[in-house]
């Protein structure tokens, strides 16, 4: 405090005294105009060689179109997974106790840690019809390994932690004073979890959704090996992306690139909406 | 919980959930929490060791499976330092300077977390592949950048931008500029205030973000599957060999290099365990869980 009245006997008072701004500013701006802004401006630029009617003919292709309908379909089923067990699982951590809860708080965020390639080969073997898990589902007649499911599977994986780690923090801060509240005005458990702590979580647990949504449309790694690639059936949008550029069809995988961009900007935009108005219904 | 215990109408202290219902939730979290992280990572190991230990350690120092390593152990080398330089400058311009268009800096920082490892690759291909914006004068100079080490390192770069400003800049924002300012009034340089009183105060939000930009570094597939050109012993890293080895059927060795990156994950995760146990308080709140 004594250091700020002190500085605002000079005339420019908004002006920090701290050097390095040319400096750090201008580091900054280089770096990310060469590792981010050049680059994404290539994207963007690359399909204009196509011309307008020649991006739509590029995005509309029935191959294209399958694998978007898959990677947005499987995204938000393992989005919407991870939203039910999610919330089970941070409700869990902040609740209740139990022993060994650090380890499993800390295990949460093995999905981020561990390379897409690792989790990708090993979700294989556990789901294929000879694995540890595929093996009792095989006889059942369900195929997971080699299917949409599969992929489900790996975009589970990828997502959990988002989920956990967005509304968990909310579920810390909640005041149990309100809920002390409900429960002495005579509502039940249930009665209190929907009509008090549900609309309070809401929009955290949207924000998680949105985050792994976003993360899964986007998945490469751990879902090549799971899915079986069939094109029409289970090739996901960045596979064919990948393919388009073996092809050396690089306008078209661009195309493909900045579609898939736009789809994914638009959902984030509508879930954004959808949280300011959840967001006026829990009156925060 | 002191004061009077508030019961509801079945007696029940109105703050807990029935039993059962406690029960299935742990199930339902517990079961969730086993099949999707505790299997998959059990499986890592258990197929690497199927044929027993010699067999696991041939192909770990087989030479391809060594040259991917230490591949990726360069690629981390330049892409991680090259990160931290950039996180601490833009953390200190942002949150040490005021100037128009700092939340436009912040959404372009955290751009590349919001895009597909593949089109992280992609830009690339498209900037600097045969066919690509600058292919022609790259070919004319013979310089190559995509199918080589230097497009490895400049994708491995874009994917994780932002792990070290990310975690930076909500922790320098929280502490504020009194110290740095009290230093500078009494006469240290802006080099001395940064080493001795910045840097102290942000070591370990500091090696916080340095290790989750490593692990993403050294596990990164998406990026560097689609500049790398598959080259063995050249221009395979750890994650890639493991999938050139899976679809060889090498099942038992592509999973033993895989669980070299399991145990990197692994130690990532206590490290960072244990950097927010002990200094948690030091760490920036806002992405003190990511």
């Amino acid at each position: 405090m004594t250091g700020r009245s002190f500085f605002s006997v000079f005339p420019r008072r908004d002006r920090s005294i701290i050097p390095g701004f040319g400096l750090t500013l201008g580091i900054t701006l280089f770096y990310l105009t060469i590792i981010v802004l050049i680059p994404l401006a290539a994207l963007a630029l690359r399909p204009m060689d196509l011309g307008f009617s020649g991006f739509v003919a590029a995005v509309t292709q029935p191959r294209v179109l399958a694998a978007l309908k898959l990677s947005f379909t499987t995204a938000f089923f393992a989005a919407a997974i991870n939203a039910v067990f999610g919330l089970a699982v941070a409700w869990m951590l902040v609740r209740y106790e139990f022993p060994g809860k650090k380890v499993v708080d800390a295990i949460v965020d093995l999905p981020f840690a561990l390379p897409t390639a690792v989790a990708g080969i090993a979700l294989t073997a556990l789901y294929a019809p000879n694995g540890w898990i595929g093996q009792y589902l095989d006889p059942l007649g369900i195929k997971v390994a080699f299917t949409p499911l599969g992929i489900v599977v790996a975009l589970t994986f990828i997502g959990l932690p988002f989920v956990v780690r967005t509304v968990q923090p909310v579920l810390e801060e909640l005041d149990t004073e309100l809920e002390e509240a409900a429960a002495c005005l005579g509502a039940t458990r249930l009665e209190t979890f929907i009509r008090v702590i549900f609309p309070v979580i809401m929009p955290a647990l949207m924000t998680g959704f949105a985050m792994a949504l976003a993360r899964a449309v986007g998945e490469y790694g751990s879902v090549i090996f799971i899915a079986g690639n069939m094109p029409m059936v289970s090739e996901i949008t960045p596979l064919l992306i990948v393919i388009k550029l073996e092809q050396f069809d690089y306008a078209g995988a661009a195309a493909i690139g900045v579609a898939m961009l736009l789809i994914s900007f638009i959902m984030l935009l509508v879930i954004n909406l959808l949280q300011r108005w959840s967001r006026r219904w829990a009156g925060m | 919980m002191s004061g009077p215990v508030t019961q509801n109408r079945a007696g029940r202290p109105a703050l807990a959930e029935p039993l059962w219902v406690k029960a299935l939730v742990m199930l339902l979290a517990l079961g969730f929490l086993g099949f999707f992280i505790l299997l998959p990572l059990a499986g890592v190991f258990t197929e690497a060791l199927r044929r027993g230990l010699s067999t696991y350690w041939e192909a770990l120092v087989e030479p391809d499976a060594f040259a991917a390593i230490k591949l990726t152990l360069l690629v981390a080398v330049i892409a991680v330092p090259a990160n931290m330089v950039f996180g601490i400058a833009a953390a200190w311009a942002i949150t040490k300077h005021k100037f128009p268009g700092k939340s436009l800096l912040l959404t372009l920082i955290d751009l590349p977390f919001s895009v597909s490892p593949v089109i992280s690759g992609l830009v690339y291909v498209l900037l600097f592949g045969a066919h690509g914006l600058a292919g022609p004068w790259l070919r004319d100079h013979g310089i190559q950048i995509v199918f080589a080490v230097p497009g490895l390192v400049l994708a491995t770069m874009f994917v994780t931008f932002p792990f070290v400003a990310r975690e930076l800049i909500p922790l320098m924002q929280a502490q504020g500029s009194d110290e740095e300012e009290a230093a500078i009034t009494l006469g240290a340089s802006g080099w001395q205030t940064f080493r001795r009183v910045t840097l102290p105060n942000i070591r370990w939000g500091l090696l916080y973000g340095v290790l989750l930009c490593n692990a993403r570094a050294m596990g990164e597939f998406g990026a560097v599957s689609v500049v790398s050109g598959h080259i063995r012993g050249e221009t395979n890293t750890m994650p890639l060999h493991v999938e050139i080895l899976y679809n060889e059927y090498n099942f038992v060795a592509a999973f033993a290099v895989a669980s070299m990156l399991a145990i990197l994950a692994l130690v990532t995760l206590l490290a960072k365990s244990l950097l927010e146990w002990r200094h948690g308080a030091e760490l920036a709140a806002t992405t003190r869980r990511h």
